[in-house]
């Protein structure tokens, strides 16, 4: 499977995040923020195409490769591994976060003064380059470096409006996102002191071997442990959520786009990744952390959903949805089947897609109201802005799963692989399912319904930007594509999966 | 037990590792707490260090022609307890220059006064 020879779409992956980087480094000489936006939005749609180009060839070729950087070679040197679903990823990646810097850069440019805005954007590339680090490398080490540069990246996004709550916020933030690194540090050395590898396919071998001899149970059941509860806790996994809605109702519009779209991804990202390439499903179910998992995520999914129904301010209440969708995540990966996974992934892909347009059209509605984000304060707003009105009520039925609506194929894939289980499993999952779709629908349509009322006293219209306009109606397309043309989609994430589950 | 005796720099390791842990969640005060978690990262540094060294061998630095593996230690930790240091150098000067920050705001440096602070302002 291995390819060597030049091949200059091989190039692409590692091209991409030094190009992301490299973008992050030159943005403090440009003083202008609206070019430092021009600088990071081409570099985003630049890298967009090329892994569109990727996703394209390696599908047709059916393969996937490793790209080795520097002059080392396995099992000594450190690699990149590209395979159809880190390229799909990647295309993902560059969309969402294309579209919200598009659709929030007005107001982005108004909530932070003007000698600053340069700075937001050298972090946003970072975050990017990061993000697409964890998704290609196949080494355990660069995930933990690519793992502290996002979290300090993300942690100065929310702290870029330079408010008291917001450093408050991402102090809150930053210790949750230090105890979840170091908790997963500390599993990295542990399993580089077991295994003796720290790249994927050679620890994947060596805990085969360890788990048909037997040996080291105990500790690959607390290194495993260690590293999923370290991510769990940086992607916001219920009951390690608290940190979360103190630091999105701090923040501006799209920090919490990027934050929740993508952020709490990339940690999933390399959790699927790490239980597909390096832990395997079976050894998963046999440790039993696919149990704690499940567990967690199934409580993730109702716990979250009933936060958000208590919660009157929508910044608020869209983070704690966002807890119950992790929750959503994690409870297919802890079903340790193939189809579970799946929708797993599928469901990545809706809520980055979902929750940053829904961030958006919020950070706008708020704008309108001056600032005011309780439910009340917000009554008549899509009248004000009707295409924000109507990308939230899209990601609202998304979000609650109605057909048509991306959200509502991931629920599907959801129930298929809880019918693939059998007894407690499979009516834990769609108990949990029905009891968390009926309360999405009870903090979401209230928000719809108060939107679309009339308001009380006269309103202006919002002056709609251009740009806000195009990515608004973009994000509306994406959800539909993901709604009704997901069959190609899931094709190419079943293959990335085969492929990633065999050995290189 | 003896597994814990001959591992003890491991052991040590791990009970540190606790240690920082212990502090970095509970502490009240932000300067220990941010304290905790450069012990925490530490003492990750030692497990890493003391897996590295093999003993009776020395640093991989070719002096006298011996190209032999056996003969040297494994380098490989000692880069990663150097990246690690980075890592942490910067995590810690990024939350430090938070904690100032936030002592200029609130005037001090108790995590909870403060959480108390900024509820009493959402309620007015």
């Amino acid at each position: 499977m291995e390819h060597h020879h030049l091949n200059l779409v091989h190039n692409i992956p590692f091209f991409s995040i030094f190009f992301a980087m490299f973008c992050g480094i030159i943005t403090p000489l440009i003083k202008n923020g609206r070019v430092a936006r021009y600088v990071h939005g081409t570099m985003v749609a630049i890298v967009g195409v090329l892994s569109a180009v990727l996703l394209v060839n390696v599908v047709q070729n059916g393969e996937a490769f490793t790209f080795m950087m520097g002059h080392f070679p396995a099992p000594w040197g450190n690699e990149l591994r590209i395979g159809p679903l880190e390229a799909l990823l990647a295309v993902l990646i560059s969309v969402v976060m294309f579209l919200t810097i598009t659709a929030g850069s007005e107001q982005l440019f108004k909530e932070i003064v003007p000698e600053k805005q340069n700075f937001y954007f050298i972090m946003l590339n970072a975050t990017f380059g990061a993000m697409l680090a964890m998704t290609y490398t196949n080494d355990l080490f660069t995930a933990y470096v690519f793992i502290e540069i996002l979290t300090i990246a993300s942690c100065t996004l929310i702290l870029a409006r330079g408010t008291k709550q917001a450093i408050v916020g991402t102090t809150h933030y930053l210790v949750f996102g230090c105890v979840g690194s170091g908790l997963f540090l500390l599993g990295v050395c542990i399993l580089y002191g077991i295994t003796g590898h720290l790249l994927f396919p050679q620890i994947k071998e060596t805990i085969a071997m360890l788990m048909t001899t037997g040996e080291f149970h105990f500790p690959l059941m607390f290194v495993v442990t260690l590293m999923f509860v370290g991510l769990g806790i940086k992607s916001a996994l219920f009951p390690f959520h608290s940190a979360l809605p103190t630091a999105y109702g701090s923040t501006m519009t799209t920090s919490n786009g990027i934050l929740s779209g993508l952020v709490l991804k990339a940690y999933i990202i390399l959790a699927i990744k790490l239980c597909l390439e390096v832990f395997t499903l079976e050894t998963l179910v046999e440790l039993k952390i696919a149990d704690i998992m499940f567990v967690l995520g199934v409580l993730g999914m109702v716990m979250g959903s009933v936060y958000a129904v208590h919660e009157g301010r929508m910044k608020r209440m869209l983070a704690y949805s966002s807890v119950a969708q992790i929750g959503y995540i994690f409870m297919g990966i802890g079903l340790g089947s193939v189809a579970g996974m799946i929708a797993t992934i599928f469901h990545v892909f809706a809520h980055a897609a979902t929750k940053s347009m829904l961030f958006i059209c919020c950070g706008s509605f708020i704008e309108d109201a001056d600032g005011k984000e309780q439910l009340e304060n917000l009554k008549g707003a899509a009248h004000r802005n009707p295409l924000a009105g109507i990308a939230f009520t899209v990601g609202a039925l998304s979000m609650i799963g109605v057909p048509l609506f991306a959200g509502f194929i991931s629920k599907l894939y959801f129930a298929i692989a809880a019918i693939e289980m059998t007894g407690m499993r499979m009516v834990l999952v769609l108990g949990a399912l029905a009891i968390s779709m009926i309360l999405n629908a009870m903090y979401f349509l209230p928000s719809v319904i108060a939107i679309w009322s009339k308001p009380k006293d006269e309103f202006k219209k919002t002056q709609i930007s251009p740009l806000f306009a195009v990515a608004m109606v973009l994000f509306i397309v994406v959800n539909f594509v993901l709604g009704i043309g997901y069959r190609p989609i899931v094709e190419v994430m079943e293959m990335g999966i085969e492929l990633m589950q065999m050995v290189l | 037990m003896s597994q814990l005796l001959t591992n003890y720099y491991e052991a040590a390791s791990v009970i540190l590792f606790g240690i920082g842990f212990m502090n970095l969640l509970l502490q009240n005060n932000l300067i220990k707490k941010f304290i905790g978690l450069n012990i925490m990262d530490t003492a990750t540094y030692l497990f890493l260090a003391a897996k590295g060294y093999v003993f009776g061998r020395i640093a991989p630095i070719l002096t006298n022609g011996i190209i032999d593996a056996e003969y040297y230690i494994n380098p490989i930790p000692a880069g990663l307890v150097l990246t690690g240091i980075v890592v942490s150098v910067s995590v810690t000067a990024f939350s430090l220059a938070l904690v100032l920050r936030l002592y200029k705001h609130y005037g001090t440096l108790n995590m909870d006064e403060i959480l108390r602070m900024v509820r009493e302002e959402e309620g007015e």
